[in-house]
């Protein structure tokens, strides 16, 4: 049974909590009280439900996949379109609330660290939106991999700082924009971009991403009449994901599978699989599972998709692991790119690669399930971002 | 009273009765490689450190500058554990080295060794003090507890923004107080955080503990400044940085004996 997380202490069950230097417990606890305090402020509300409307373009259909659902021939499937909004993933629902947060707060400078690069457009934009300085760290290789949003973060006025520690990757642009954080932290608000980090982030990101699955619920009730019978939404961090399923934690019946990237396989070194093979860590401020070895050394994660790939996962998708409220399965490289294909033929969608995660385990339930069972599948972001990356698999024969 | 947690004490109360401040300098084990450590373990004694800390190698230290991830990385690429610090630790004592240790360490590592045996080696390692940057005072009380059984003194970390919560910080306090001279993240830097004087005097008002500052510190001159009012001096990256720019020396036989002896020399300059 789920009890109500976190407590007080930033905990869900055993993970979460705030594993940080001594330097920033006070940011975190400025924080934490500014953001329960705007939390229940009903003029911040209002002005952050305006943006998400005028500015973003919410409410995100809930839309009924026809063929895709008659492709696979069992439950119906609908595709909750977050690739619909600005900058064209769901990431910008988290930026607008914390920018709006660091607005109240009186910061004039933000921070953010990104992977694929689509929190740092998101920033950029939500910075641009509100008149803020804005750096955002990225893992050099990284920025190779995604030029197309490191020129547009630099075209919306962000500062795009390359992270040359470690993997080059997202984990490091994550280490570097905490260390820029102790050094700067009386003037700058770190935007964090997933459902991770020392708490109250994993609170405050879930419940600015919570309108995915409100929007949901109250989508399907009004087409269908009921509940969906399972969600899926794919889990790097988690945002999307726990977005998606908070709204649902009561709805017992309603089951929710959470898609890890599986890189090349889960029986080779190159994956992203923290849920499957990861244990119990602490990692970048909260306590999680986590991909290491056995001498508590953070292992590097793999996935064609740079939003998975990730070691570590959000404190509340462990909960939900442990609990067994969740389940959590892993996707390779290459199925994801099937069922990404399938989309673009099947539906005229081009979907992120990271909620082609989501749509290949669909594609596995989905023929299991009846034809009266609803199944809904996040769509996170679209794949505009990806057509590059997508091309070089290709051409080297599956070897990105 | 315990003998390892007694040494730190002793040691800052020998110090003061000579009107002196304990040098503290901190080197990340393993960085060239583990022989090579045990080398500079036994130069630091001979050149005038007080404490030595010893920094166990992690593939994230996110409260440390580029320095010292790179001596991290150095580190891990010889597959240097939590086991081969406390090993290192053990090993100078039969050695001859005296002075206290220090464990600096980063929580995820010590907590997949397994809190009870990680504790059951530092001990047996003489082990007298440890620091976990990332644990504050909220999440430390098992620790805490732990720490206390096995007679090692969990080091409070108290920074410029600390404020209302050094109170509580140095209420648990055990060994000696580590100050955070400024904002930031180990590295060696020219200028501290505006006030720094005044916070370390507001932290020596409230504690009977001895009072150490760290994080920047890199010169004679600034070991110099903060021994008026301070009862040690960490002195971090710019012995590791020292050490990174000897590598090439250390690692060939003619010149390794004249390498140890630059680092002694640039760490006996800083003693006061």
């Amino acid at each position: 049974m789920i009890g109500q997380v976190p407590d007080t202490k930033g905990r869900y069950g055993d993970f979460g909590g705030r594993f940080v230097p001594e330097t920033l417990m006070n940011a975190l606890i400025e924080l934490e009280e500014s953001y329960l305090k705007y939390a229940a402020d009903e003029e911040f509300n209002a002005e952050l439900n305006d943006l998400l409307k005028q500015y973003s373009g919410r409410e995100t259909s809930l839309y009924y996949a026809k063929r895709l659902t008659e492709h696979y021939g069992g439950a119906k499937i609908y595709l909750k379109r977050e690739d619909l909004n600005h900058t064209g993933a769901h990431k910008i629902n988290n930026a607008l609330g914390q920018g709006l947060l660091a607005v109240r707060m009186g910061k004039k400078k933000v921070i953010a660290e990104t992977g694929a690069g689509q929190h740092g457009v998101a920033t950029a934009t939500v910075a641009a939106l509100f008149g803020l300085e804005c750096k955002v760290f990225m893992g050099e290789e990284d920025m190779q991999r995604q030029q197309l949003n490191v020129f547009r973060m630099r075209l919306l006025g962000a500062e795009v700082i390359p992270v040359v520690s470690g993997t080059k990757t997202l984990k490091d642009a994550g280490n570097e924009a905490l260390r820029y954080w102790v050094s700067n932290v009386s003037d700058t608000f770190y935007i964090l971009g997933s459902a991770v980090g020392p708490h109250p982030y994993p609170l405050m990101v879930r419940n600015f991403q919570r309108v995915i699955g409100d929007e949901t619920r109250r989508q399907i009730l009004e087409t269908e009449g009921r509940l969906p019978d399972t969600i899926v939404a794919a889990v790097g961090g988690g945002s999307n994901a726990i977005g998606m399923f908070y709204p649902f934690m009561k709805d017992e019946d309603v089951k929710f599978v959470g898609v890890e990237a599986a890189g090349k396989g889960i029986d080779t070194p190159l994956h992203a699989a923290t849920m499957t093979l990861g244990t119990k860590g602490v990692f970048q401020g909260s306590m999680s599972y986590l991909l290491q070895d056995e001498y508590g050394q953070v292992q590097p994660a793999h996935s064609i998709s740079a939003g998975l790939d990730y070691p570590g996962v959000g404190p509340e998708h462990s909960y939900l692991k442990d609990t067994g409220r969740a389940k959590y399965v892993p996707i390779t490289d290459d199925e994801a790119l099937d069922a990404l294909k399938l989309l673009c033929r099947t539906e005229g969608i081009i979907p992120a690669l990271e909620s082609a995660h989501a749509l290949a385990q669909a594609g596995k339930i989905a023929p299991e399930m009846s034809s009266d069972q609803l199944l809904v599948v996040c769509l996170s972001g679209r794949g505009d971002k990806d057509v590059e990356s997508i091309m070089a698999y290709e051409n080297q024969g599956g070897e990105a | 009273m315990n003998t390892t947690l007694h040494s730190i004490e002793e040691t800052f109360n020998r110090i003061s009765q000579e009107g002196g401040t304990a040098l503290i300098p901190f080197l990340t084990v393993g960085d060239p490689d583990k022989e090579t450590t045990l080398e500079i373990i036994q130069q630091l004694e001979q050149a005038g450190a007080d404490i030595l800390e010893l920094g166990v190698p992690y593939s994230d230290p996110l409260a440390d500058g580029p320095v010292i991830q790179r001596a991290s990385a150095r580190a891990l690429e010889q597959l240097v554990t939590v086991r081969t610090c406390l090993d290192v630790a053990k090993q100078s004592r039969e050695n001859g080295v005296q002075m206290p240790f220090v464990l600096f360490t980063y929580y995820n590592p010590v907590l997949q060794m397994g809190l009870d045996q990680f504790f059951e080696q530092a001990k047996e390692s003489g082990i007298g003090g440890l620091i976990i940057p990332d644990v504050p005072h909220e999440e430390s009380s098992e620790l805490l507890e732990r720490a206390d059984a096995a007679g090692i003194a969990l080091l409070p970390l108290v920074a410029p923004t600390s404020s209302e919560r050094i109170e509580r910080i140095l209420n648990n306090g055990r060994g000696f107080v580590y100050c955070v001279s400024s904002l930031g993240v180990t590295g060696e830097r020219a200028s501290f955080h505006e006030g720094v004087d005044a916070f370390i005097q507001d932290v020596k008002s409230r504690t009977s503990l001895p009072v150490a500052v760290g994080f920047g510190i890199s010169s004679r001159e600034q070991v110099e400044r903060f021994s008026e009012f301070c009862d040690g001096v960490v002195v971090g990256s710019a012995i590791v940085r020292t050490i990174e720019s000897l590598i090439p020396d250390l690692m060939n036989a003619n010149r390794r004996e004249d390498a140890l002896l630059q680092i002694r020399k640039f760490v006996a300059e800083l003693k006061v």
